[in-house]
């Protein structure tokens, strides 16, 4: 048997490749006709041929096991069916995407200096004062070109009517670009054919890139910016990901310990040559572990006295402290109406509808609708202390609403979405899974914003948990010009 | 290259140069007690003291029996020189530069660590021990061999170098000062024949026989071992040989003033030695000052390149 798109099974969901009556949307016709045309066992080569271009490629990703003795690398699951978006409509997601971290910047900059956000009343004062990433110690603070969030992750979804929302922006320290890289490679590999007929666009100079847009944020002292990666360690999950970045930058890979703070708040790195100058600090640290002078003082993660550098400007620390404080699920329903605020325009890509606990009425709404919505707290990740209504007990919702009414500012609630499927391999055939899209947008001198980004796909069926620890696997994105190939 | 990583490197190449010496330790002296007559069967105490662990062992074990030590030294993870500890050590540090050494040289560390657990149980029965040492000794040969075979040879792997060789000088000075003192020596009298067979271990502990016999023209007689041992040239684990590597690698390093001042006292020193007129009770002495020095060069590349602190 091979794949027959007729008896894909796609009825009621968006399939981002196949349309309705099993047709395969215009800009995926090709490729879906070039897997049609595959045998079981070709499709099991192609499979196996990914699996082995895993292995030696070395991509991976860590899991702590207690059982194993400390941390393994697990190879990192791929499916090799890509997600397929035509150019011009991801063109208008580009534009959305580059508008709101634009208007993302100009907000946390405000919220460091005047505030006149809050004072203008569009931004409440009440949702500043319990933020938990407000960090009371970047007031004031200038960084070059007045960027914090430098390096931006946001998640899309797409709804059952096709329309791409944004779910979170990650304005911390987000991860996964090195595997969106890797898949492509992985791709090349397994489809040259389909590379060679198709007009995908290419993704891979995002290192350079990153690299150009670090060198434009350095200090303006330094005529030749030294530029490292910071890492917490082999233990983290993504060292895999900050390893290969240093890697494709030609920059140092250093941990807290191999970086030091003189006395006239400089920083250093220990070389064999002696102590070397650093001037830029791309950190996969939480603000939190940074400095151990002002944030976590247990922290053996950070380096004592790199705040002191900063606010001085001797070092430039890409993301910025404190930049997370846009990074809150509240903060987020007040996007579009930063980007009214801020840049007078309109937002190009919706946020998912949200409700404000902190809102009497959204909050009555809220409370009766418990067993419909997905009710959020402002400040985790990686969907924890969720309540997704219609898969919750009423033990769950009488407790949730219990946390809303003692707690209403950590709450919001959001209408559960059916999001998006693409065609995954299941043994030799196609069945639809549900999927994410992280693009990745850097801001330096420049603005530029990944091709595609990296697609996280729920390989379990009927889930919507894409994490890769939980059940998760991505797909290779290919943005197609199909001005070109008719 | 970052501090931590050079000492990595070093350390990484140490604890790999060590699961491998012990290997071959422990190997040989197995044979060797075969080869003895009862009465002047030299034990296991010695392969203790060669590893200055008799303290640690002492509170772990009631008496050194054979498969005490053997345990200890191959499989105990709590005695931090066992051939198991050393190769985690080796491998927890080449997994930070997974980066900065060849893919097929992490997967040999990783491979070899996971080898030795493998097949510990069998670790302590004779017959299987040779098997099992000899898959040491091989593996960690692999390891040298891949790095040096596939890795830039840059300051990185200068470090590497030069913490095999520091350990290979460490490990060929500890032998000569436990096997010459425990040895019936010169005042031999009436054991003659076991004296050379227990000079040929201590080539055989150090893979030296074949070398000695190529290129000392002599029978193995206690001077010629230690002329051997502690001055040729060539031969890759005497000691003479090990300082000229270090030497080497410090060529190519910024600020090596200070080391290389100590390894030219310390070649002096092993040149100008008159093996002929020294004494056993002088030949501990030379030795233990010959281990201060070397101490002492450890010191100064890591007070150099390790600890690193004000700007230059």
């Amino acid at each position: 048997m091979t794949i027959r798109w007729r008896e894909y099974p796609a009825a009621g969901l968006y399939d981002e490749l196949v349309g309705p009556g099993g047709r395969l949307r215009p800009a995926a016709k090709m490729l879906g006709r070039r897997l049609s045309k595959l045998s079981d066992d070709a499709v099991r080569q192609r499979k196996a041929a990914a699996d082995l271009a895993i292995q030696t490629m070395g991509i991976t990703f860590t899991v702590y096991s207690q059982k194993e003795g400390g941390s393994i690398d697990r190879a990192w699951p791929f499916d090799i069916i890509p997600r397929v978006i035509p150019k011009s409509e991801w063109d208008r997601v580009e534009e959305g995407l580059r508008q709101r971290v634009k208007a993302l910047n100009l907000f946390i900059d405000d919220i460091y200096h005047k505030q006149k956000i809050v004072k203008d009343k569009v931004f409440p004062a009440d949702v500043l004062a319990k933020s938990r990433n407000f960090r009371p110690q970047c007031v004031g603070i200038d960084p070059p070109l007045g960027i914090w969030a430098h390096i931006c992750g946001s998640d899309l979804v797409r709804d059952k009517d096709g329309t791409f929302y944004v779910l979170e922006d990650n304005l911390r320290v987000p991860s996964g670009v090195s595997y969106m890289l890797e898949n492509r490679q992985v791709m090349k590999r397994v489809f040259p054919g389909l590379f060679e007929n198709y007009n995908i666009l290419p993704v891979d100079d995002y290192a350079s890139q990153l690299l150009d847009m670090l060198d434009s944020v350095a200090p303006r002292t330094a005529k030749r910016p030294e530029v490292v990666v910071l890492t917490p360690g082999i233990y983290n999950s993504a060292y895999f990901e900050h390893a290969y970045l240093a890697q494709q930058m030609g920059a140092e890979l250093v941990q807290g310990t191999d970086l030091f703070v003189d006395k006239r708040d400089r920083v250093f790195m220990r070389t064999v040559r002696g102590a070397e100058r650093v001037h830029v600090i791309y950190r996969r640290i939480d603000d939190l572990f940074l400095d151990p002078e002002v944030f976590n003082p247990g922290s053996t993660l950070g380096v004592p006295g790199l705040m002191r550098a900063w606010k001085k400007g001797t070092v430039t620390l890409v993301n910025a402290p404190g930049a997370g404080v846009a990074d809150d699920k509240v903060v987020y329903a007040y996007v579009p109406e930063m980007i009214r605020y801020y840049l007078d325009q309109d937002a190009i890509i919706p946020n998912v509808p949200t409700y404000r606990c902190m809102d009497p009425e959204d909050r009555a709404f809220v409370l009766a609708n418990l067993d419909k919505l997905v009710v959020k707290p402002a400040n985790e990740s990686g969907g924890y202390g969720m309540l997704i209504g219609p898969h919750s007990s009423k033990a769950e919702r009488s407790s949730f609403a219990r946390k809303i009414k003692a707690n209403p500012r950590e709450y919001i609630g959001q209408p559960m979405l059916t999001l998006s499927t693409v065609p995954t391999l299941v043994d030799s055939h196609a069945e639809p899974r549900h999927v994410d899209l992280r693009p990745f947008i850097l801001s330096g001198r420049e603005v530029s914003v990944t091709t595609g980004g990296l697609t996280r796909v729920a390989l379990v069926k009927g889930s919507t948990v894409v994490n890769s620890s939980q059940g998760g696997g991505s797909k290779d994105t290919w943005i197609v010009d199909e001005t070109g190939d008719g | 290259m970052l501090s931590r990583v050079a000492e990595n490197l070093y350390w990484m190449a140490r604890y790999i140069e060590r699961a491998e010496n012990t290997a071959r330790l422990v190997n040989v002296n197995g044979l060797l007690q075969l080869d003895l007559p009862a009465k002047a069967r030299t034990g296991w105490e010695p392969v203790i003291a060669i590893t200055s662990s008799g303290q640690r062992f002492r509170k772990l074990y009631r008496t050194p029996s054979e498969s005490n030590v053997v345990t200890f030294l191959i499989q105990d993870e709590r005695n931090p020189g066992s051939i198991i500890s050393s190769l985690r050590f080796a491998r927890d540090n080449a997994r930070t530069m997974r980066d900065i050494i060849p893919r097929e040289a992490w997967e040999e560390i990783s491979g070899l660590y996971t080898t030795a657990m493998q097949r510990i149980s069998k670790g302590e029965l004779r017959p299987d021990r040779d098997q099992y040492l000899r898959t040491i000794i091989r593996g960690a040969q692999t390891i040298t061999g891949l790095l040096a075979g596939t890795m830039s040879q840059d300051i990185g792997y200068g470090f590497l170098r030069m913490g095999r060789n520091l350990e290979r000088t460490d490990m060929t000075s500890r032998i000569i000062d436990v096997r010459s003192a425990d040895l019936l020596a010169e005042h031999g009298g009436g054991l003659r024949p076991f004296e050379t067979i227990q000079w040929m271990s201590v080539l055989k502990s150090l893979s030296g026989y074949q070398m000695y016999r190529q290129h000392m023209d002599q029978s193995v007689r206690r001077i010629y071992v230690l002329e051997f041992l502690l001055k040729d040239e060539n031969f890759p684990r005497a000691v003479f040989h090990c300082l000229g590597e270090i030497e080497a690698c410090l060529a190519r390093l910024p600020r090596k003033k200070k080391a290389v001042d100590i390894i030219g006292r310390m070649r002096k020193a092993v040149s100008d030695t008159d093996l002929e007129s020294l004494e056993q009770r002088n030949l501990s002495q030379f030795i233990d000052d010959f281990q201060i020095k070397m101490g002492g060069l450890h010191d100064c590349i890591a007070e150099t390149y390790f600890r690193v602190s004000a700007p230059a």
